[in-house]
């Protein structure tokens, strides 16, 4: 007879720079358990589809859509959320550059744009308008028509 | 203490208004640090599910919750029967038919769209709430489904029994003589269709509330994102039997509203009812694909019959048109579109006469809301395919026309054929700058090099106006019997104990920058820099520091919200002066607030008290002041805007105060072998008087443009003829993203308002402009190519694709008569 499967797992990950170990359940979704059991709430949810990127976050130094992952699969992990980029309340060049060239309005996709462009920034320090827009096309902004926040990330690689 | 006054008309001197101040709002929401309702927890609240229809429209034979209430952890539910004994049918605003409709929280004995809430799920977890509502048993019997306005006109099938018919509302407005027009005219051009799609700017933070209820006080908190709570209010609090004190509104950060958060009132009635039943909060945040399914979206709107009056020289003098209004399922915030676009009646032009024979009907579809640019746009759109078909019929020039048909600089403050003022503004030059900004000069040169590459370049101009600040009076126009008139906002601004500046608004933002820009006209008023003004983040009932028609929506906050903020700091400054003048021992007019001090003008360096100062006598030390010395530092003041009545026979009357101009243009390429349309240069001119913060309403601008260029080429909620909404989601819905917005170039004019009381008029809803301007370069580039006329405002690449497979198909729209 098969065992019946396990309705819920114990996991570790470290979640911007804390160790976290929590038994979760297995369904639970990993932006869910951000959200509601570590009460990092700066990660958004702004669809059922994996299409608008509100809920994007590190893992292991990765953008990942955190509403399409389950949190047992961050097991061992590395997260960075937004609330892990701003050290000490001392915001990162691309939060000031946010706010200098109102790259936001409602504030509601601004976490996952910014996960979304600290990576790109970290793997491409210097990129173009075309490599921006490419890399911020799995995040919806439905205030910006993205014209401001384009500018702000280019300003922060400098290559304008 | 409440101030209210008639209209301020000083305007300020310019210091931190006008400048591009960075937003304070900022600082939270770029750490994740914003409080969005979703975010809020209480102890032992519960998750709410809704179970929803799958049909269009159907019969509710039975519910059987039994087995959800089976499932360990799930705290109860609440089905239609319910609902129906606790509440009464929500307030309907149009006279009869669609007066009669009864309009509950939950469907009772019939669903009439997919998606339609039947009962309600709590329990301790999201997820446990979705298992369980899958267990709850409906049993239906489907009816003939309604997804068409004119199928529904014939009422063969009829969605409420109780009205009788599926017209909501139905009338004629008539201004000027038109059929002394069409008579008179050399051309009458006759277009027998134009269709406005369905569409909605889907805001990324979907709706939802967590609401608690007090069994010792009979109170409700709803902690939530409705954007409009004082409406909200009327809807809901005498549908729970209750009073509208006994609900408090609580917003913080809002992710996006545009319209789309207005009409949430069954979904908190329901929220409401379970929070009292159960004796527990509860919370409900929706999904995406049931945000775009059954929760809001924009009019559809079908424009019969059009016949334009047009003289030789390319004059138009008017027009008539029979335009039928799809509001879905349920009237709701209807039928409040069947006037609000009159505040737009003419457009940009001066044709003096005008018909519209307006109906509005329901149908198996989700019911609408307000959206960005709310039914005026549908109207805009209208009148500038009128002037785009004339002009490819008659040969006419796209700019030359618009210039010789615009109101112009010199007539304003121009009165348009039904009463509304048109307060300033030079569209001619607005044109001119949108123009420039493209190198207009240089397409027909563009056009041969697109050619050469295979593509047909087209141009097109989109002239809107954002209408701002309503005059709820409008809504007689439709029911003489309603109570509503003028409008209102409230603020208070004071001075606290340690000299903190801390303000109140009523205004429930979401995004607009709010505190930025309401921090930026108290300073200057109070003598300060903006940052030393606490702005409070969003609304609260018991702020106490809104009024009847509190909200953001329809393009008024630089009206009556900063109105109020401007009233309720002048209050203050008074105090503050009169003050500083007793403690001081000078004439009042000698002190100046500046820097943070209150002081004597020229005066010693220590004949100055700062605001710390001031706030602690009031507040703290203040046994000394004579019996009528009575500073309160403390003030709430209500704007309250002068609009006259309107005149119900004649339909007439100031039906809102600020008008905005937006002039876009866009050129466009298109590849014939597959109907994709690219956007290669776009220009967008905006004037709304005063700029409090030009970076603000720049961004407003890049936003709307956003949304009208989505709906222009891809944003369309299609049904099939069951009625199952075949674009439920962002896979199939799609909304622009970065690599498919174009390069926006953007200008500016100011001429400021003579009614508002900063010269700044509201703005940010746009008219649409990007639906106007790429509908009329799609139709530019296909006159190269069997010149099709465009006659939707929804054009993805299978539409294009027909046209040019299929131009005359277009072509029998249209018939020109010449004299």
């Amino acid at each position: 007879m098969m065992d019946a499967p396990a309705r819920s797992r114990a996991i570790s990950l470290e979640v911007n720079g804390e160790q976290i170990e929590m038994e979760v359940q297995a369904r639970r979704l990993l932006v869910h358990f951000i959200r509601d059991d570590l009460g990092l709430t700066g990660t958004h949810v702004g669809c059922d589809t994996g299409n608008c990127g509100a809920c994007t976050i590190h893992l292991d130094g990765e953008p990942v859509k955190s509403c399409m992952a389950l949190a047992v699969q961050a097991d061992g992990a590395k997260i960075r959320t937004v609330e892990g980029l701003a050290a000490e309340g001392e915001l990162t060049p691309l939060q000031q550059a946010f706010n200098t060239h109102h790259a936001l309005q409602c504030g509601y996709c601004t976490p996952g744009m910014l996960m979304s462009a600290t990576a790109l920034l970290e793997r491409t320090p210097h990129p173009t308008e075309e490599e921006v827009r490419y890399a911020l096309q799995g995040n919806l902004c439905r205030c910006t028509g993205y014209v401001n926040i384009v500018e702000a990330v280019i300003a922060v690689g400098g290559s304008a | 203490m409440t101030t209210v006054t008639e209209q301020p008309t000083t305007t300020l001197k310019r210091g931190y208004v006008g400048q591009s101040i960075p937003r304070k709002e900022d600082r939270r929401l770029v750490q994740g640090l914003g409080t969005f309702f979703d975010d809020v927890r209480r102890h032992g609240m519960g998750y709410v599910h809704f179970v929803r229809s799958p049909y269009a429209h159907a019969k509710i034979v039975s519910i059987d919750v039994s087995k959800a209430l089976e499932l360990e952890g799930v705290y109860g539910t609440i089905t239609g029967d319910e609902v129906a004994i606790h509440t009464d049918p929500f307030f309907e605003m149009s006279v009869e038919p669609g007066g009669n409709i009864k309009d509950y929280a939950l469907a009772v004995g019939r669903v009439r769209f997919m998606g339609e809430p039947v009962a309600a799920v709590c329990a301790a977890t999201r997820e446990l709430a979705r298992d369980a509502a899958d267990l709850v048993e409906v049993d239906y019997d489907p009816l003939p489904v309604l997804v068409d306005a004119e199928e529904s006109l014939k009422d063969d099938v009829v969605l409420h029994d109780d009205a009788g018919s599926n017209v909501v509302w139905s009338g004629v407005f008539n201004w000027g003589d038109v059929d002394e027009a069409l008579a008179e005219a050399d051309h009458v051009v006759k277009i027998d269709r134009l269709h406005f799609h369905r569409f909605s700017s889907t805001p990324l933070e979907c709706a939802g509330a967590l609401v608690e209820y007090d069994k010792g006080t009979g109170e409700w908190t709803l902690t939530c994102n409705h954007q409009m709570p004082g409406v909200g209010a009327i809807w809901m609090a005498p549908a729970l039997r209750t009073g509208i004190d006994k609900l408090r509104f609580v917003t913080h950060d809002i992710g996006g509203g545009f319209g789309n958060k207005i009409c949430l009132h069954p979904q908190y009635v329901v929220l409401c009812l379970m929070a009292r039943k159960l004796g527990r909060p509860v919370q409900w945040t929706e999904w995406r694909t049931d945000q775009h399914t059954a929760n809001a979206h924009g009019n559809e709107r079908t424009f019969l019959d059009v016949e334009v009056a047009v003289k030789a020289d390319g004059t138009m003098t008017g027009f008539k048109v029979k335009a039928l209004d799809d509001c879905g399922a349920f009237p709701r915030y209807e039928p409040l579109g069947c006037i609000i676009w009159a505040q737009v009646t003419p457009g940009l032009y001066g044709w003096r006469n005008i018909q519209v024979d307006f109906t509005q009907v329901c149908t198996n579809k989700s019911p609408v809301s307000p959206n960005r640019g709310y039914s005026r746009m549908q109207h805009l759109w209208l009148t500038e395919r009128i002037i785009d078909i004339v002009a490819t019929e008659l040969g006419l020039d796209p700019v030359d026309v618009r210039k010789k048909n615009y109101v112009k600089a010199e007539q304003m403050p121009y009165e348009t054929p039904n009463g509304c003022f048109y307060d300033s503004g030079d569209y001619a030059a607005a044109l001119d700058i949108a123009l420039d900004l493209i190198d207009y000069g240089s397409i027909e040169q563009r056009r041969k090099e697109a050619a050469s590459r295979g593509k047909l370049l087209g141009f097109g101009i989109g002239s809107t106006l954002d209408s701002g600040t309503n005059n709820f009076g409008q809504s007689t126009l439709l029911n003489p019997d309603l109570q509503f008139s003028g409008n209102n906002e409230a603020a208070s601004v004071k001075l606290d104990i340690f000299g903190e500046v801390v303000v109140t608004i009523g205004t429930v933002p979401q995004g607009q920058g709010h505190e930025t820009t309401a921090a930026q006209v108290v300073a200057d008023i109070l003598g300060c820099p903006p940052e030393q003004v606490n702005v409070r983040r969003g609304h609260d009932t018991w702020f106490n520091s809104h009024a009847g028609f509190s909200g953001t929506y329809a393009s008024q906050f630089a009206f009556t919200g900063l109105g109020a903020v401007k009233g309720a700091a002048e209050l203050v400054r008074e105090d503050m002066i009169q003050l500083a003048a007793a403690v001081l021992q000078a004439p009042a007019e000698a002190i100046e607030l500046a820097d943070g001090f209150a002081r004597i003008k020229d005066g010693p360096e220590e004949a100055a008290l700062p605001f710390m100062a001031l706030g602690a006598i009031v507040n703290a030390n203040n046994a000394f002041f004579p019996p009528d010395f009575n500073p309160t530092l403390n003030h709430r003041y209500v704007c309250r805007p002068n609009f006259g009545m309107v005149d119900t026979e004649k339909k007439t009357g100031q039906l809102t105060l600020t008008y905005a101009t937006q002039i876009h243009a866009a050129l466009v390429e298109i590849d014939p072998e597959t109907g994709e349309v690219e956007i290669v240069d776009y220009a967008a001119v905006d004037d709304c008087g005063v700029r409090i913060n030009p970076q603000i309403v720049e961004g407003q601008v890049h936003g709307a443009t956003a949304h009208a260029i989505g709906a222009a080429l891809s944003e369309e909620f299609v049904y099939d003829e069951e009625g199952t909404l075949l674009t439920a989601n962002f896979y199939d819905y799609h909304v622009p993203h970065a690599m498919d917005m174009p390069p926006l170039k953007t200008g500016a004019m100011e001429s400021p308002s003579p009614v508002a009381p900063l010269g700044a008029k509201g703005m940010g809803e746009g008219g649409g402009g990007g639906i106007h301007c790429i509908g009329a370069a799609i139709q530019d580039a296909l006159q190269a190519a069997g010149k099709a006329i465009v006659y939707t405002s929804c054009n993805p690449p299978h539409r294009v694709w027909s046209m040019l497979q299929d131009p005359e198909a277009t072509r029998a729209n249209v018939e020109v008569v010449s004299k």
